[in-house]
C-alpha cells in the first residue's frame, strides 16, 4: 500500500481499540520474569558454550603480539578467535570501527579476542590470561583542541551540515539585543539495562543469532557483510530487548564474536558484553561544542538566529546533527546553521535517543532563556511571539501540525507559572533555593516503510507477524491493538510476533518512527486481509464492515472465522510512502516545565516536579505513550545533573564505564511526573495518523532543569552536567 | 614495545591512567610466560551445595566461583533474574534470601546452603501473579522489563522491611514506625535502576500493592 494523498476516515477512526490506555499486553511475561532475552535462551538450541570478550588495552596503535598458550591450556578452553585466526571480515555498513579489532586498534576496548569454554568462570577467567603487546600510537583525545582541524562533513542521513537563509551576519550585527554564548554538552553512554549479548548457532553454512538488536533487517546484512556470507543465511531473533535507545541500532561485537567462538568451537556460544566494557567498546552520544547567536528586537521580535556545532568521532564517522531543531524551530528572517566534525580517536559516537535534537535543544534552550531574560520577557512568552508555523528557511511548506504555542500555554497554566518570580535567586523554601524551568521540545517525525503479515485462523485468532521490535516502546500492544481495530475482534483475539527475520521487514525501531510505521504496515496488511476475508465470505470488500467478531454487508452477517474454516487466510503487504513529508514538515512538540530545588549552602541539587506537554499526533495507547515521555524526561534529567563520560585525554578513554562511575537517575533523583497529551491526529503521516513520542520526550527537559537551577540561584550554567561543583562558590549569601 | 616518547609515563600517571597500568603489565608479562611454561591445566575447585528455590530443593555441584544470580540463570535455568552489571551496581538481580532482598551477583552459590531462596518466578506467574507484579501491569512500571524482575522482589522486601518497622535514610523520627509514602519507597528502592525511566510509574505500583496488602 502506498500513503501518499492525506488519510480520510479510516477503521482506526473507530477508535475501539485504538487510542485505550490498555496495559501492555506482554505485561504478565515481563513481570513474571518469563519474556526471554537473547542471553536467556537455553531452549533455543543445546549445547550452549560461553564465550568473553577480550578488548584493547589501548586506544589506538597496534597489536605487537599476542601470547594464547596459557589462555588455550586453561581449564575448559574451547577455542580463542582474534583477527590473526578470524580469517577476512568485512565491516558492517552501519558500523564505524571494526567489530573485531587487530592488529590494527581503533579504539580502546575495540574487541580483540574471544575466549570460548565450558562455563562462564572458565571464559573469563581464560580471557584474563590471555597477554598482549601493544604498540601504541599516539591519538587525538580531545574535542576542544581539535576545533581548528574540524572540517566540513557530507551530508550525514539527509541532514546538510550548513544551512543559511537571508543575511544572518548583518542582521546579528545590527541587532538591537543579541546573546552569543558558548554551550557544552559531554558524551553520554546509553547505559541501557540489559547488556548487548548474542548466542549463535551454525548449521552447516547457516547462522541464526538470538541477539538484542532494535533494527533487524540492517543488522542481517551487517552480521552476512561482516563475516562475508550471504544474507539469506542470516537469521537474527530478538522478541524482547532490555533497553537500547539507539545502542542497539547497530550489530555489535558480541553477535560477531558470538558467531566467529561458535564456528571455531563447533557448538553454540552465547556472549555478553560484561557491563565494564559496554562504554568504550559500544557507542556512544558524542560531547558537542555549541556557539548560539541571537538578535532581537526590544520587543521581543527574532531577527537573527544562527546555531553552530562542533563533534567529534572516528575517521570516517559522522556529526552529532545539533543545529537541525534550529532550522525549524522558531521564526526570524535571518539564519545560519553549521556542523564541523573533527577526527578523534575515542570511542564510536552514534545514536543515542533524539541523535541531534537532544544535545542541540540542551544548549539552544538555555540561549532562548537568556534571550527572553535579556529582553525583559517571560520565557513562555518569548518562545510564544517566536513561533512559526511555516518551515523557515522554506516559507511556502507548512508544518503538518504545529501546537508548540498551545503546548506551552496549557503547560504554563497546569504548572501554576503565573505565579513565578521573574527575577532569580528569590524564591526560598527553608534551605532550599527553588526556581523553575521551561523549554520547548521538539523531535522531527520520520515514516520508514513497514511490512507486516496477518493471518487469521481456524479459530478466529489473528496472528500478526513482523521483524518490528519492542525496546520497551510498546510496539507488542500497539500493534495487537491496530490489528484488532482492523478486523473488529477484542485484544485478546490477536496474537503479535515481532523481531524474527524470517518475518517481513519492518521499520524497526528508532528515530521515533517505530509506533507510527509499523502499525501502518500492519494496517497495510490487515486492509488486505480484510479484502481476502471478505471475498472469502462473498461480501462485497469495499462496504464490509469488521465489528464483534462479525464481517458485514449487504445485511448479512458472518461469524469472522468462518472465513478460516477450510484453512487460514494470510495476508501480507508493506506500507510505502508518498512525498506527503517533504509536502509537509512533519514534525513533534511539546513543552517541558520543571521545578528544582537547590540546597542554600551545599548547592545539592533536587528535582520537585516535572511536567511534559506533547503535540505528537494521534496517541495510539495512552499508557505507553506516557511512559516513553516519562522515560525520556528521566533521561533528561540525567543529562541535565549528572551525566557525563568522562575522557581521559592522555589515554583515550571513557574513564567511569560502569554503572557505578556512570551515574544515571535513580528512584530517589526523580519526583512524580505528570504529562498531557494534546488532542492530535495527523493525516500526513499515515493511516494511522499517528507521529512519534519516545524522543520528544527527551528533547529540551535537560535545559528545562538548567534553567530552573539557574531561576533558582541566579547562577547560569552553560556545560552540562549541571553539578553542584559548577555552583557552589557562586551561590547567593545565605540571609 | 615501551610507550613512545610522546607518553611519559610517570609512576603517578601509572596509577592515574587505568589504560596504561593495563597495557604496560600486559607488555612486561610475556616474557615470564615464555621462560615458564603454562601451567598445567586444573579442573577448577568445585562445592556441593543445597538450598531451595521458590520451594524447590536443589542440590548443586559448582565451580566456587559461580555467583547466585549465574547458578539461578545458567544451572537452574531460572533466567527471570537478571545480569546488568555483575558488580552490584544495579540490582536488576535482586532475589529474597530468607526473606531478605540481595544482589545475587554479589554473593557466591555456595555461601547459600541451607538458604531458602525466592526468584520472581516464585512470587507469580502469568494468571496467577502476585499483587505487586498485578500493580506493575496495571501501573506500567516497566517499559523494556529487563530492569522489571529485581524492581518487583525489591518492592516486595521494601514493603516488609518497612512493616518491620526498619528505618532508612529519610525515615524523619526513628521513635516512629515508618510509613510506606512515596519518599520512603524512592528512597529505598534506589538500589534498582531502571534505565527506560519508569520510576513515577513505579512508586505508583508499589504504592497500590501497598494498598493490596493492608
Ligand atoms: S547484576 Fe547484580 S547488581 Fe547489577
Ligand atoms: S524497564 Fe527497562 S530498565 Fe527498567
Amino acid at each position: 500500500m502506498k500513503f501518499d494523498t492525506p488519510a480520510t476516515e479510516n477503521p482506526i477512526d473507530q477508535l475501539k481499540v485504538v487510542g485505550k490506555p490498555t496495559s501492555r499486553i506482554e505485561g504478565p511475561l515481563k513481570t513474571s520474569g518469563t519474556a526471554p532475552y537473547a542471553y536467556e535462551r537455553h531452549d533455543a538450541v543445546p549445547n550452549q558454550a560461553y564465550g568473553f570478550i577480550v578488548g584493547s588495552a589501548i586506544a589506538k596503535g597496534r597489536i605487537a603480539s599476542i601470547d594464547l598458550a596459557e589462555a588455550k591450556a586453561a581449564p575448559g578452553v574451547l577455542a580463542i578467535v582474534t583477527a590473526a585466526s578470524a580469517g577476512t571480515l568485512g565491516k558492517g555498513d552501519f558500523n564505524t570501527a571494526r567489530l573485531l579489532g587487530g592488529p590494527e586498534i581503533q579504539h580502546y576496548h575495540q574487541a580483540i579476542a574471544i575466549v570460548v569454554a565450558e562455563s562462564f568462570e572458565q571464559a573469563r577467567a581464560a580471557a584474563g590470561l590471555v597477554r598482549v603487546r601493544y604498540t601504541r600510537d599516539k591519538g587525538n583525545f580531545d574535542l576542544a583542541s581539535s576545533l581548528d582541524g574540524a572540517i566540513k562533513p557530507p551530508a550525514f542521513f539527509g541532514t546538510e551540515p550548513d544551512s543559511s537563509f537571508g543575511d544572518f551576519d548583518a542582521a546579528f550585527a545590527s541587532a538591537p539585543v543579541k546573546l552569543d554564548e558558548h554551550y557544552t554538552t559531554p558524551d553520554h553512554s546509553h547505559a541501557m539495562m540489559e547488556p548487548h549479548a548474542s548466542i549463535a548457532s551454525w548449521d552447516g553454512d547457516k547462522l541464526t543469532l538470538w541477539t538484542s538488536n532494535q533494527m533487524i533487517a540492517w543488522s542481517v546484512g551487517d552480521v552476512a557483510k561482516t563475516l562475508g556470507i550471504p544474507r539469506e543465511n542470516v537469521r537474527l531473533v530478538s522478541p524482547y530487548i532490555g533497553g537500547g535507545f539507539g545502542g542497539k541500532l547497530f550489530v555489535r561485537a558480541d553477535a560477531i564474536l558470538a558467531a566467529l567462538g561458535a564456528k571455531a568451537a563447533g557448538r553454540p556460544v552465547k556472549v555478553a558484553l560484561p557491563r565494564p566494557l559496554i562504554a568504550n567498546n559500544t557507542t556512544h552520544r558524542p560531547a558537542t561544542i555549541q556557539r548560539i547567536r541571537l538578535g532581537a528586537t526590544p520587543d521581543g521580535k527574532l531577527t537573527s538566529i544562527g546555531h553552530e556545532s562542533w563533534s567529534g568521532d572516528l575517521k570516517g564517522g559522522g556529526p552529532e546533527t545539533a543545529v537541525g531543531q534550529t532550522r525549524l524551530l522558531y521564526a526570524a528572517p535571518h539564519r545560519m546553521t553549521a556542523m564541523r566534525l573533527a577526527v578523534l580517536d575515542l570511542p564510536e559516537g552514534n545514536a543515542m535517543r533524539a541523535p541531534g535534537e537532544a544535545p542541540g535543544l540542551m544548549a539552544l534552550e538555555i540561549a532562548i532563556d537568556e534571550m527572553a531574560e535579556k529582553l525583559g520577557m517571560d520565557p513562555v512568552a518569548f518562545r510564544i511571539l517566536n513561533d512559526t508555523q511555516v518551515d523557515p528557511e522554506k516559507p511556502e511548506r507548512k508544518f503538518s501540525q504545529r501546537q508548540l504555542n498551545e503546548c506551552l500555554r496549557i503547560g504554563a497554566d497546569k504548572f501554576g507559572w503565573a505565579s513565578r518570580n521573574p527575577k532569580p535567586g528569590l524564591t526560598r523554601d527553608g534551605r532550599w533555593l527553588v526556581g523553575t524551568g521551561v523549554a520547548a521540545a521538539f523531535r522531527n517525525n520520520l515514516n520508514e516503510k513497514s511490512a507486516a503479515r496477518v493471518r487469521l485462523d481456524r479459530a478466529g485468532r489473528v496472528i500478526v507477524e513482523t521483524d518490528m521490535t519492542d525496546i520497551g516502546t510498546g510496539s507488542y500492544t500497539i500493534i495487537a491493538q491496530t490489528a484488532a481495530e482492523m478486523l473488529g475482534v477484542p485484544l485478546d483475539r490477536v496474537e503479535v510476533r515481532l523481531g524474527d527475520s524470517l518475518f517481513p521487514v519492518s521499520a524497526g525501531s528508532g528515530g521515533q518512527w517505530g509506533a507510527n510505521s509499523s502499525t501502518a504496515g500492519v494496517y497495510a496488511a490487515c486492509a488486505k486481509l480484510r479484502t481476502a476475508i471478505a471475498q472469502k465470505l462473498g461480501l462485497d470488500p469495499a462496504k464490509a464492515a469488521f465489528a464483534n467478531g462479525k464481517v458485514s454487508a449487504g445485511g448479512k452477517s458472518i461469524a469472522l472465522a468462518r472465513a478460516a474454516a477450510d484453512g487460514e487466510v494470510v495476508a501480507e503487504d508493506m506500507m510505502e510512502y508518498g512525498d506527503l513529508a517533504q509536502t509537509f514538515q512533519q514534525s513533534t512538540f511539546g513543552a517541558h516545565f520543571v521545578e528544582a530545588a537547590v540546597d542554600a549552602a551545599t548547592g545539592e541539587i533536587r528535582l520537585r516536579r516535572m511536567l511534559a506537554v506533547c503535540a505528537a499526533g494521534r496517541i495510539l495507547n495512552p499508557k505507553a505513550a506516557r511512559s516513553q515521555v516519562i522515560g525520556a524526561m528521566t533521561m533528561g534529567a540525567g543529562a541535565a545533573l549528572m551525566e557525563e563520560l568522562a575522557v581521559d585525554k592522555r589515554f583515550g578513554f571513557f574513564v567511569n564505564h560502569d554503572l557505578a562511575g556512570y551515574e544515571v537517575p535513580v528512584h530517589a533523583d526523580i519526583p512524580s511526573q505528570d504529562v498531557i497529551f494534546l488532542d492530535e491526529v495527523d493525516p500526513t503521516t499515515s493511516p494511522m495518523k499517528a507521529k512519534g513520542v519516545g524522543e520528544l520526550g527527551i528533547c529540551g527537559v535537560a535545559a528545562a532543569v538548567a534553567n530552573a537551577v539557574y531561576h533558582a540561584t541566579g547562577i547560569r550554567v552553560r556545560n552540562y552536567p549541571v553539578t553542584l561543583d559548577k555552583l557552589i562558590d557562586r551561590l547567593p549569601a545565605i540571609a | 614495545m615501551a610507550p613512545s616518547d610522546d607518553f611519559p609515563i610517570s609512576r603517578r600517571g601509572l596509577l592515574a591512567g587505568g589504560a596504561a597500568s593495563v597495557a604496560t603489565a600486559a607488555v612486561a608479562r610475556p616474557a615470564m610466560a615464555e621462560a615458564a611454561p603454562s601451567r598445567a591445566p586444573a579442573s577448577p575447585p568445585t562445592a556441593k551445595v543445597d538450598f531451595e528455590v521458590n520451594g524447590t530443593a536443589h542440590s548443586l555441584e559448582l565451580d566456587t566461583r559461580t555467583t547466585l544470580l549465574d547458578a539461578l540463570r545458567e544451572h537452574l535455568r531460572l533466567t527471570g533474574t537478571k545480569k546488568g552489571c555483575d558488580h552490584g551496581q544495579c540490582g536488576a538481580c535482586t532475589v529474597l534470601v530468607d526473606g531478605r532482598r540481595i544482589n545475587s551477583c554479589l554473593s557466591l552459590a555456595v555461601q547459600h546452603d541451607g538458604d531458602r531462596i525466592t526468584t520472581i518466578e516464585g512470587l507469580g506467574q502469568p494468571g496467577n501473579l502476585h499483587p505487586m507484579q498485578e500493580a506493575f501491569v496495571v501501573h506500567d512500571g516497566y517499559q523494556c522489563g529487563y530492569c522489571t524482575p529485581g524492581q518487583i522482589c525489591s518492592a516486595v522486601a521494601v514493603l516488609d522491611e518497612i512493616k518491620a518497622g526498619i528505618p532508612s535514610h529519610v525515615t524523619a523520627d526513628l521513635s516512629v514506625a515508618p510509613a510506606v509514602t512515596p519518599r520512603e519507597l524512592r528512597e529505598r528502592m534506589s538500589g534498582n535502576i531502571c534505565r527506560c525511566g519508569a520510576y513515577s510509574n513505579i512508586v505508583d505500583a508499589i504504592v497500590d500493592a501497598a494498598g493490596v496488602k493492608a
